[in-house]
């Protein structure tokens, strides 16, 4: 569904990203993780056409994405921070993103319904708390019942009782066969949902294996620690 | 595309600065018309504030808000939305603010106090001139993604065509004085959407006497509708020209 | 004894459509001195009219003589003769003999009072006159271009000339005095002339007194002239690229006093000008206050208000020989400590920016730009560039009530 191709990004001498390429299919539940500054937002991004590449390109759906933007209908995104205008409630940012996105008639509002938002929808944004901001985030990349999912560390700054409700979403939609690309640095988290995991490094993609693949090449029982074997694994040789 | 300009406009109409502003804009244009004994003399104080009011509250103003915005941008980014359109909104939406701003705060009192050409031009020229500060803001805020280096940037700018420039043109008018520079001076003039304004202004208001010869050949220019033509044309370059050269980096921007 | 018999023998001539005499000249032909000719209401095409002998000549409700654009309307050529109440009209054109619309040659003690005088080359003309009373005419013209329309009272060469209230409008020059000596201009109003409202030149000893010379294309010229009294003028609305209120030149131990400066580009223009007494006038809105050269010495500015100019000041040298004192600026920023009415510290009336300009006129582009403003004010707190003598030393707090 999407796939990169031998993508380089430089932001003056600092390489982020070193030629990257990765497919994504749909039905996939895609953990990225890697430690902070590896390059795993940058290379989001640029899957969403903010970032525009130093060399190489990204196809959705078989279609470069350059000068595109279309595509981006078929995309959820929700931003590691998402900040919206101050001045505007929670149902104005909502009445604006459907303004904008064109398909109205398949609306999920499943989230928007279980985080209790319906009394908070005259509050102004800037008067929100990080977390209550990142639920707003979460409601409008569901919203639109996308093709492809993409959270960048979703659950940061989530209470737990959100973060339940959020990961049980998450686990719906991925049953519906949507792919979801989520960043995250807390992988106990993922566990239970994520089929396949992308680890980057200093902007390289050091593996990108499939979930009983890595365990059973570790033969440990836990993703985390299953990484941390491969991590040693790698290091020595 | 009027969406997003909407939502820009709403969410500036909104701000408290921007009520401010207008409020700032009346007080000061309704007391010098109730200071000055006639509108001609109203017209000149007011166009020696406005000439300094607006371009630097609209520089800084829409630089600020941009930088501000700048989430906002990310959020509209993700969405299947086309740059271009995006950053043309942000353009739309802070000038209609602005000039929202200035319309009722300056507009409306030189129209119940000068109504006339030179009150119709000025109000003409108040609002190109918060257009072109706008596009300016717009590159400066494109041109660094430090938000402290952009309002840097932008105080400069409007300290270099308040103050800067027309000290650049002092010097040259007495290193060349020997030479017959008055036509070519008009062509500098055009190169600070401030002065082209002023000099507009001032040989509207019968000033061009004061001026002398040099006044004589400024108003042949200047005074003419062929003139008037290409120095109000010159003003919307200064207006569009910024923000192009603004939308062809931020279409390659990334954020 | 002579007056008396003089009168008794003097008749009257009738002249109109309901009298055996239909023409004027005819009239003329068969006066005597001292008689009078008495002109019915009508218009008279007579060509040139010769008054050649002392008669009085009295319209009736305004006779009109129609000068066709080609004669010379009136000519008189004799002394004490007495010209009232005609309207004359459409005098002819030429540069070369200045045809008049009516015109005094050598004349003594002529008067010529309340005519109307319309469209002519020259308005009424005196040349070699003395004692000559020029009173209560409408002279009016509708000149486009200098070259092609004369002045509207023109004295030349003449003595004790006393012109008064006349009004004047349209010609090239409202009022024109060339080698005119000890007279007097009173009360006349001289507007939309196409050069100058009243143009002095080589005329010593006169004064003018409450005239109104307003909207006239180059305001008033004063050139060359000695002991010239001005005094309560209105000089308004003198406004174009090359228009002064008054242009002085070369004048000198003259008396400007009590006069009205209102909305002029340079209200009063002074080139080697001296010992002249400047005093009691109002300066008012005008583009440049005053103008006075380097060549100017030993003037005196006193007790005058300057209000509302853009310019209260403007000189091309740095060498000051005139004094100001107690003057009102309506810029002065000082403070009166022991509250005597005078400002504790000197005013410099010259800005910067006005010499600046005066150096080099271009800069005027920047007229009224913020930088300028700025350098005005810190040229006011440390003159530095301005020359440092000008200045007034007590400046008045409040104007005079003038």
């Amino acid at each position: 569904m999407i796939e990169v191709k031998n993508v380089s990004k430089q932001f003056g001498k600092l390489q982020i990203l070193k030629d990257i390429s990765l497919t994504l299919s749909k039905g996939e539940c895609v953990a990225m993780i890697g430690p902070n500054g590896c390059g795993k937002t940058t290379l989001i991004k640029t899957i969403l056409g903010m970032v525009i590449p130093t060399k190489g390109d990204t196809f959705f759906e078989g279609k470069s994405i350059q000068n595109e933007y279309a595509y981006r209908n078929k995309i959820g995104y929700m931003p590691q921070i998402g900040r919206y205008p101050d001045n505007m409630t929670i149902g104005q940012i909502i009445q604006m993103m459907k303004d904008i996105r064109s398909d109205h008639d398949n609306l999920d509002e499943q989230l928007y319904i279980n985080f209790k938002l319906g009394g908070l929808l005259e509050k102004k944004m800037r008067t929100l708390s990080g977390g209550t901001t990142q639920k707003v985030s979460a409601i409008l990349a569901f919203l639109f019942n996308p093709d492809v999912l993409i959270l960048d560390e979703p659950t940061a700054g989530l209470d737990p009782v959100a973060s339940e409700i959020l990961k049980e979403k998450i686990s719906s939609e991925k049953a519906k066969g949507k792919l979801i690309l989520i960043t995250s640095h807390l992988l106990s988290e993922l566990d239970d949902m994520i089929t396949q995991i992308v680890f980057m490094q200093d902007g390289n993609i050091s593996f990108h294996k499939g979930i009983q693949e890595l365990l059973d090449e570790t033969g440990e029982q836990k993703i985390s620690k299953a990484i941390a074997h491969y991590l040693k694994q790698t290091q020595h040789v | 595309m009027f969406k997003i300009t909407k939502i820009v406009l709403l969410d500036i109409l909104k701000s408290k600065f921007v009520l401010f502003y207008t409020l700032l804009l009346f007080v000061m244009s309704w007391s010098v018309f109730n200071l000055e004994d006639n509108y001609a003399k109203g017209i000149l104080s007011l166009l020696n504030l406005i000439l300094l009011t607006i371009p630097l509250v609209s520089i800084m103003f829409s630089t600020s808000y941009l930088y501000n915005s700048s989430e906002f941008v990310e959020l509209l980014l993700g969405q299947p939305l086309k740059r271009s359109r995006i950053w043309i909104s942000f353009y739309a939406g802070l000038s209609l603010a602005l000039t929202l701003a200035f319309l009722v705060g300056t507009g409306i009192p030189v129209l119940i106090y000068a109504f006339s050409t030179v009150g119709i031009m000025m109000i003409v020229i108040g609002v190109l001139i918060t257009i072109v500060f706008i596009s300016l803001a717009m590159l400066c805020s494109i041109l660094t993604r430090d938000k402290a280096k952009g309002i840097g940037l932008s105080i400069v700018l409007w300290l270099f065509f308040a103050l800067l420039f027309d000290g650049i043109v002092l010097f040259l008018l007495f290193q060349l004085s020997d030479y017959p520079i008055e036509k070519m001076m008009i062509g500098v003039s055009a190169l600070n959407p401030i002065d082209l304004s002023r000099i507009l202004i001032l040989l509207h208001l019968d000033q061009s006497a004061l001026m002398g010869y040099s006044g004589a050949i400024f108003k042949d220019f200047f005074g003419t509708t062929s003139g008037m033509i290409v120095s109000l044309s010159a003003l919307c370059a200064w207006a569009i020209a910024p923000f192009l050269i603004s939308l062809k980096r931020f279409n390659k921007k990334d954020l | 004894m002579f007056v008396a018999c003089d009168l008794a023998i003097a008749s009257t001539i009738h002249v109109g459509g309901k009298y055996p005499i239909r023409k004027i000249q005819e009239a003329i032909s068969m006066a005597k001195p001292n008689d009078s000719i008495l002109v019915e209401k009508g218009v008279y095409k007579e060509g040139n009219l010769l008054i050649d002998k002392k008669v009085y000549m009295i319209g009736i409700g305004k006779p009109i003589l129609d000068g066709q654009k080609k004669y010379e309307v009136v000519s008189i050529k004799a002394d004490s003769v007495v010209f009232d109440g005609f309207t004359v009209e459409h005098s002819g054109i030429a540069t070369l003999d200045d045809p008049g619309g009516i015109k005094v040659y050598n004349g003594r003690g002529v008067i010529v009072q309340n005519n109307t005088l319309e469209d002519n080359f020259f308005g009424i003309y005196i040349q070699y006159g003395k004692n000559c009373i020029v009173r209560n005419n409408h002279v009016r013209a509708y000149g486009v271009e200098e070259q092609q329309i004369g002045n509207g009272i023109h004295c030349w060469k003449s003595d004790s000339m006393q012109i008064i209230g006349n009004t004047i409008s349209g010609h090239r020059d409202g009022i024109y005095f060339e080698f005119v000596t000890n007279s007097v201009i009173w009360r006349n109003i001289s507007t939309k002339n196409i050069r100058y409202g009243l143009h002095f030149m080589f005329s010593n000893n006169d004064s003018y007194i409450t005239n109104v010379l307003k909207n006239n294309g180059a305001g008033v010229a004063v050139m060359f002239s000695k002991k010239v009294s001005m005094l309560n003028n209105f000089f308004e609305d003198n406004w174009g690229d090359a228009a002064y209120g008054i242009l002085l030149k070369e004048i000198s131990d003259g008396y400007i006093i009590g006069n009205h400066f209102s909305r002029n580009t340079a209200a009063l223009y002074l080139e080697g000008a001296s010992r002249l007494v400047v005093q009691k006038n109002t300066f008012e809105g005008n583009g440049w206050a005053m103008k006075v050269q380097a060549s100017c010495m030993d003037n005196t500015f006193e007790d005058n208000n300057f209000i509302h100019n853009t310019f209260d000041a403007s000189t091309n040298g740095s060498l000051v020989l005139n004094t100001f004192n107690h003057n009102y600026w309506d810029k002065y920023e000082g403070y009166d400590l022991n509250k005597d009415g005078i400002g504790d510290i000197p005013f410099h009336p010259l800005s910067l920016f006005s010499v600046l300009v005066e150096k080099n006129p271009p800069t005027m582009l920047l007229f009224r730009s913020f930088m300028v403003t700025l350098l005005d004010k810190s040229e006011r707190m440390l003159p530095s560039l301005t020359p440092d003598n000008f200045k007034d030393p007590q400046p008045r707090m409040h104007p005079l009530k003038l």
